[in-house]
């Protein structure tokens, strides 16, 4: 779903105390086979920054609770929360929120939580994603607020999914292609008959061919499962692009 | 402050009434699920040492040679960790801790209270007597094969009827001592003793 | 291999970062911290964290020394960052 311009969220004046807050679902997308977007009614939400989480409470019945955090999806300018997830092998959460959850259900969330992996099209750039798997969430909200504010910062993105029909927010990321951001897909466990892109696990060589150079000092913004985040991050330090310039953040298991 | 939404239709997992073996609070698994406090160590056989103290006195040390020299004994048991995942009929090899206190020339523990070290800093803390009597092992295999790397290979303490984070993985030295000390999660508000049938999670249960 | 949610693969202070704002009145991953052990310098949100669902356990990217501890018990909220020298958080944007 593209991004509308709306009025932007106001920026507290001091961080508001985390609390949490009733969220309603209001409408499910499914985005591929085990990836769904949850847009959430909030009325209290306060604002975000592309690349910050939330935390999400469910509580059943009886009083049992469970406790996980997803990245926004949405940009800031969408004025409401979407939340994209992935539907994990025997995941107590995610089996909910990815499959039994209707319009109308309610559970707990606090945010907007994070400073370190954030950005906004007011920093500058150049701007180098590189995703894995559901790590494209975060990345996704730091596009679409891209987009949002008309900004013409260079933009690359290198997202790593197992097979085609995998790749999450596949349409809209080919209308962002048409409109100067550059995205290459690369398919590790099976690819289409006739697939142009890329068709292996992230490495160093295809960062170095896809990325931007150390001289460019683009900000780097990596986020998937751990052993590719942190593979990803040696790589590029060894390609000699600053330490401070990466930002990382770690997903947990994405049942690949 | 009201109370939380109801979130329609989340059961979250099974929960009680499985089994007269499933502790209160815990569900069944059927995989092994791996949680460390830190990275997982590389084993190195050749300088690998087990080691008993009595306060800071060394009582006994075995290199892997003279500990998998040592008598074996075979363990069949429920594991039962504190985030609330139990499994059954786990199958562990390994030297118990009576035949480690007899290899050391001990009739019983030199104090009434243990800290376990492992290899990385991890610790754990138990009563003496909750190792004795056949119920602790050093185990080095599990399900018939050499304990992973990542279950604590190649060797760990297991105390089965304990909430699983006393079973040190990588453990490298039992300390017997005067005085209860809290070991690594003890320290941060788990309990100082763990029994999952009182469901003793943390401190203050 | 397939993971399961529950395998907890090491993930980062990102993860901590709302038990952290439970504590602290600021946001804390962008915090640097000095540690102790070898005197590197990470932001939070980069340190890895392992402990999964039994609390968050930061440990420095060189030496492994655990620059902070947190669990989250009923009682309340425990934090031990013995193995942290410094920390500098930046002063908000005006």
């Amino acid at each position: 779903m593209p991004a509308t311009e709306a009025v932007p969220a106001p920026e507290p004046a001091s961080p508001p105390r985390l609390r949490w807050m009733t969220a309603e679902v209001r409408e499910i997308i499914d985005e591929t086979p085990r990836v769904r977007s949850l847009m959430l009614h909030l009325p209290e939400w306060p604002g975000h920054k592309p690349g910050q989480h939330v935390d999400v409470r469910l509580t059943a019945e009886d009083g049992y609770q469970a406790q996980r955090s997803y990245s926004i999806a949405s940009p800031p300018q969408a004025g409401m929360v979407t939340l994209t997830v992935e539907r994990l092998t025997d995941g107590e959460v995610s089996s909910y929120l990815a499959g039994d959850v209707r319009a109308g259900d309610k559970f707990e969330l606090r945010g907007p939580i994070g400073g370190y992996f954030v950005w906004t099209a007011g920093l500058g750039g150049p701007l180098f994603l590189v995703a894995g798997g559901s790590g494209i969430v975060p990345l996704m909200a730091m596009l679409r607020q891209r987009a949002a504010a008309k900004s013409d910062v260079p933009a690359t993105l290198l997202y790593s999914s197992r097979a085609y029909e995998d790749i999450i927010y596949r349409s809209e990321l080919d209308g962002l292609a048409l409109h100067g951001v550059s995205v290459q897909h690369t398919l590790t466990r099976a690819q289409p008959a006739g697939w142009q892109g890329l068709s292996r696990r992230i490495d160093r060589a295809m960062l170095e061919s896809v990325g931007f150079t150390p001289e460019q000092r683009p900000r780097i913004f990596i986020c998937g499962p751990t052993p590719m985040v942190e593979a990803a991050a040696r790589d590029l330090r060894d390609l000699g692009h600053a330490p401070n310039l990466i930002k990382t953040e770690r997903f947990g298991p994405t049942g690949r | 402050m009201s109370e939380p939404p109801i979130s329609r239709g989340f059961r979250g997992r099974g929960r009680s009434g499985q089994s007269a073996r499933v502790p209160p609070g815990q569900h069944l698994v059927t995989d092994f699920p791996v949680l460390s406090a830190g990275p997982t160590p590389e084993a190195d056989l050749a300088t690998w040492r087990f080691t008993l103290e009595d306060g800071e006195s060394p009582i006994a040390e075995w290199s892997w040679d003279q500990f998998e020299a040592l008598p074996q004994t075979d363990l069949t048991v429920d594991i039962h960790c504190v985030t609330t995942w139990s499994k059954l009929d786990t199958r562990w090899r390994g030297v118990s801790i009576d035949t480690l206190l007899v290899a050391a020339g001990l009739s019983e523990p030199p104090g009434p209270f243990v800290l376990v070290h492992s290899e990385g800093g991890y610790t754990t803390n138990l009563p003496s007597e909750d190792l004795v009597d056949g119920k602790a092992m050093v185990a080095t295999h599990f399900d018939g094969e050499p304990l992973h790397p990542e279950h604590g290979g190649p060797a760990r303490l297991l105390v089965p009827h304990l909430y699983f984070w006393k079973s040190a993985k990588w453990v490298r030295k039992i300390q017997f001592l005067d005085s209860e000390q809290p070991g690594f999660w003890e320290e941060l508000g788990y309990h100082i003793y763990g029994d999952p049938w009182r469901e003793q999670r943390y401190a203050g249960d | 291999m397939s993971l399961q949610e529950h395998d907890m693969l090491p993930l980062d202070g990102n993860a901590a970062g709302g038990l952290l704002r439970e504590l602290f009145a600021l946001d804390l991953t962008a915090a640097e911290i000095t540690c102790d052990g070898c005197g590197a310098v990470a932001p939070i949100g980069a340190i890895r964290a392992y402990g999964g669902a039994m609390g968050a356990v930061l440990r420095c990217g060189h030496c492994d020394t655990a620059v902070l501890r947190l669990t989250h018990t009923p009682a309340g909220l425990w934090l031990d960052m013995h193995g942290t020298r410094r920390l500098f958080v930046a002063a908000p944007e005006a």
